[in-house]
């Protein structure tokens, strides 16, 4: 999810994985482990970092870094994507192996569920077969005990052959000890042991590759199992990593023929070889782990019930959504008052203080009218419900609910020939589209992973639903007030954030018809037990996260803003400011979409950060008028109806906001994804002429029903 | 009644265990990681508000999968 100032915006933005180390003795850590463990929280509580939590798998998607000290020596720790398997059929898995095989990583932690430890065993053995540096770390030990699940650590560690230790990461318990077992060198991994014809190979060819490799810390069995299993792209990087041509050697290829003679070849020999790892697991995690309450998912499955069924399971998602939503306005509407006052009582005391020092009349307005206002707007108006939204948000996402979202929508997303993982990274569009196009990493299918790219700002991003919130305050649900105001108004941003969402399968359907056709793939979704939010933190870390992100971007994006702003009203040729020019130049193509001039301006001007959309176009209308506070949104409202708005303006205007062309961030994000200017530029093209088209229909049909 | 049928057939509550996959390539390596191999024991716990996906209890995870692709998965009665 991308809900962290480190993973929104250019930070989403993947660094690929090359570690470099500050000092020589500095020791690199992995982080490996089934999708959704708490392997984040793991890294967290080790770096203290704020790489963002969330109970879904597939949240980290690209390799994060942190470091930690302990006992005095330092260390990097890489957070490697989760995986089910380094059989590397996705491009996690191809991170997560590669990482693990070509990394310089000292020590690898395979983090584990202790809920779920035999499947998650299948990835510990996996990994103890490429490499003998592996430490396990049982994980969530106490959702383990609360559900009767006992896990017997020293039975574990003395079958798996490596250093095992239990750890519930959300209260440090245990991470201490963990790190203590870094220095810890002594491991003699459990070898999984294959079906006969399969292990006389192995011993053949080991005993080659004994002569042929001299020196690598990969095992020299893992190899062998890989030359057999024959996967040409990792057999030809491993050759690159050992400087050995395994590809050209006879020898291999004779043992691997006499395999085949043996009936185990293609997928025969894939499948026994999986087959015989998940066995293992399930024979360690036998003797290692005790059930003593059977119904341990019963409560899960009743909360499920409720959240999924056919009669309750959509409406209790729109349900959710309205009210995230009425509590944001709600909340919004209070802290937008106060912010505004204090920010424009501060305005006045600027303009003071400047006159008081004699400062050039040109020079104060520049800063006041121009800088100061904008970031001012961008504060008052745009972060409150940006701050409330956010939290609210972490904290569905934390119970493990997203998930259920993409389960319930997943046949809807399959009509539309796409992936019901698509709803997962729409939610992350809600917080930022460019973490939303990051977070298109775990659809596999590269086809619908462009579909779900390329529709993914249909979903209102953090910056744009404060745009729909205000207009939809000061505008269309301006004549009531009170709880009937807000309830309306949480009413009409949810109408409009599901007409982005169909949209979202139009243009999806529509793709998958024309430029990317193809069948729909498999799909598997894992549903993650419910788990207690911690709200405090929640609230806490979002709340400050978040406006500590708006308040950074704000002096980057709005404050220059502010001053081309300033400077396009205040600077005129032939009597005429360049802003009008400009505006008077957008004018006839903007009314055709039901906006004005101003407006198109203001979203072209926006093209950095949406949040700063609204506040250049009341900068805009100010500009040209002689207004000069404003204490309260109703004079927001006059001021807007001055400038010729009406409830079509209003609309179009957030018809618009919902589609045109995302943000230069998400924009960057999409070539740097799909290394394609062809897939950005549509990108592009889609959702602005969805806009385009859309705002004209509606106005032509006020036009005829008017 | 012959003892052979696919995981798509499960009810909720229902208990099967795997005979054979016939999925191919793509979906067969991404079930297999599940862990449903052969012996398997798979439990249909949750059906979503259209009937597909539904999700499995497969190894102590829960795991939903469309029935296209559970039709796939051959189950026996017995381990």
């Amino acid at each position: 999810m991308g809900l962290t100032k480190n993973s929104t915006g250019i930070m989403s933005v993947d660094t690929g994985f090359v570690v470099t180390k500050n000092h020589e003795t500095d020791k690199i850590i992995a982080l490996a482990g089934n999708p959704n463990v708490g392997k984040s929280t793991v890294f967290n509580s080790l770096t203290g970092l704020k790489q963002h939590t969330g109970n879904w798998p597939g949240k980290t998607v690209t390799n994060a870094f942190g470091t930690c000290k302990h006992n005095d020596k330092d260390y990097i720790l890489v957070d490697i994507p989760g995986t089910y398997s380094l059989m590397a059929h996705s491009k996690e898995e191809e991170v997560a192996r590669d990482f693990i095989c070509f990394g310089n990583a000292d020590k690898i932690i395979v983090v584990c569920d202790a809920t779920c430890l035999e499947r998650n065993l299948n990835l510990v053995l996996q990994t103890v077969e490429i490499k003998n540096n592996v430490i396990v770390c049982v994980n969530l030990m106490d959702e383990a005990k609360r559900k009767k699940i006992d896990v017997n650590l020293e039975k574990l560690q003395q079958l798996l052959g490596v250093p095992v230790v239990g750890t519930d990461a959300s209260k440090g318990k245990g991470l201490k000890e963990l790190l203590d077992l870094v220095e810890n060198t002594e491991t003699k991994p459990v070898t999984v042991r294959y079906v006969k014809p399969i292990e006389d190979a192995l011993l053949e060819i080991t005993k080659l590759l004994k002569t042929k490799i001299k020196d690598t810390d990969l095992n020299l069995r893992w190899i062998g199992l890989k030359l057999l299993d024959c996967n040409h792209e990792l057999i030809s990087c491993i050759s690159k990593y050992v400087g050995y041509d395994l590809e050209a050697d006879y020898d291999f290829k004779k043992i691997r023929e006499n395999l085949a003679d043996n009936g185990y070849y293609g997928q025969k020999l894939t499948d026994t070889i999986v087959s015989c790892i998940v066995l293992t697991a399930e024979d360690i995690c036998n003797e290692a782990v005790v059930f003593n309450n059977k119904k341990y998912t019963s409560f899960d499955r009743k909360i499920d019930r409720i959240l999924t069924s056919r009669i309750t399971g959509v409406p209790v998602m729109l349900l959710l959504l309205g009210v995230v939503l009425w509590i944001t306005i709600v909340g919004a509407n209070y802290v937008s008052d106060y912010l505004s006052l204090a920010l424009f009582w501060l305005e006045d005391r600027l303009v003071d203080f400047f006159s008081f020092i004699n400062a050039p009349k040109m020079l104060y307005e520049i800063i006041v009218y121009g800088v100061y206002r904008v970031l001012a707007w961008v504060v008052s108006v745009m972060l409150p419900p940006m701050a409330i939204f956010f939290p609210l948000f972490t904290l569905l996402e934390d119970l493990g609910y997203l998930p259920r979202i993409a389960f319930n929508l997943d046949k809807t997303f399959r009509k539309c020939n796409a992936c019901g993982k698509q709803a997962l990274t729409m939610c992350m569009g809600f917080g930022c589209n460019a973490a939303g196009v990051v977070g298109c990493r775990i659809i596999d299918s590269p086809r619908e992973r462009l579909i779900a790219m390329i529709t993914n700002s249909f979903v209102p991003c953090n910056g744009r639903f404060p745009t729909l919130i205000s207009i939809i305050t000061m505008f269309l649900v301006f004549s009531v007030t009170g709880t009937v105001q807000s309830f309306f108004g949480a009413t009409l941003v949810t109408l409009f954030i599901l007409f982005g969402i169909m949209m979202t399968f139009f243009t999806s359907f529509v793709l998958s018809k024309t430029m990317l056709k193809g069948e729909v793939s498999a799909f598997t979704l894992e549903l993650p037990p419910y788990r207690k939010p911690k709200i405090g933190r929640i609230i806490f870390t979002s709340i400050i996260d978040r406006t500590l992100f708006v308040l950074g971007r704000a002096i980057v994006v709005a404050a220059p803003a502010g001053l081309v702003i300033w400077v396009l009203a205040n600077v005129s040729v032939g009597g005429t400011s360049l802003l009008l020019y400009c505006s008077n130049f957008l004018d006839p193509f903007a009314r055709l979409l039901g906006l004005d001039g101003v407006i198109l301006l203001a979203f072209i001007l926006g093209f950095p950060a949406n949040e700063i959309v609204i506040p250049i176009i009341i900068m805009a209308y100010m500009s040209t008028g002689t207004l000069v506070g404003i204490t309260d949104l109703s004079v927001l409202r006059d001021l807007l109806i001055t400038n010729g708005w009406t409830w079509v303006t209003a609309i179009s205007t957030m018809l618009f906001s919902l589609m045109h062309w995302p943000c230069s961030t998400t924009l960057m994000t999409i070539k740097k994804e799909t290394g394609s200017i062809k897939w950005t530029v549509l990108s592009a093209i889609v959702p602005t002429l969805c806009g385009i088209v859309v705002c004209t229909l509606f106005n032509l049909l006020v036009l005829l029903i008017l | 009644m012959h003892n052979l049928y696919t995981l798509k057939d499960l009810d909720i509550d229902d208990v099967g265990y795997v005979s054979s996959l016939i999925a191919g390539d793509d979906i067969r390596r991404r079930l297999l990681d599940m862990g449903l191999v052969e012996g398997t024991k798979v439990m249909c716990v949750l059906k979503s508000p259209s009937g597909d996906p539904v999700a499995y209890n497969i190894r102590g995870a829960v795991v939903a999968l469309r029935n296209a692709d559970s039709e796939k998965i051959l189950l026996k009665y017995n381990m």
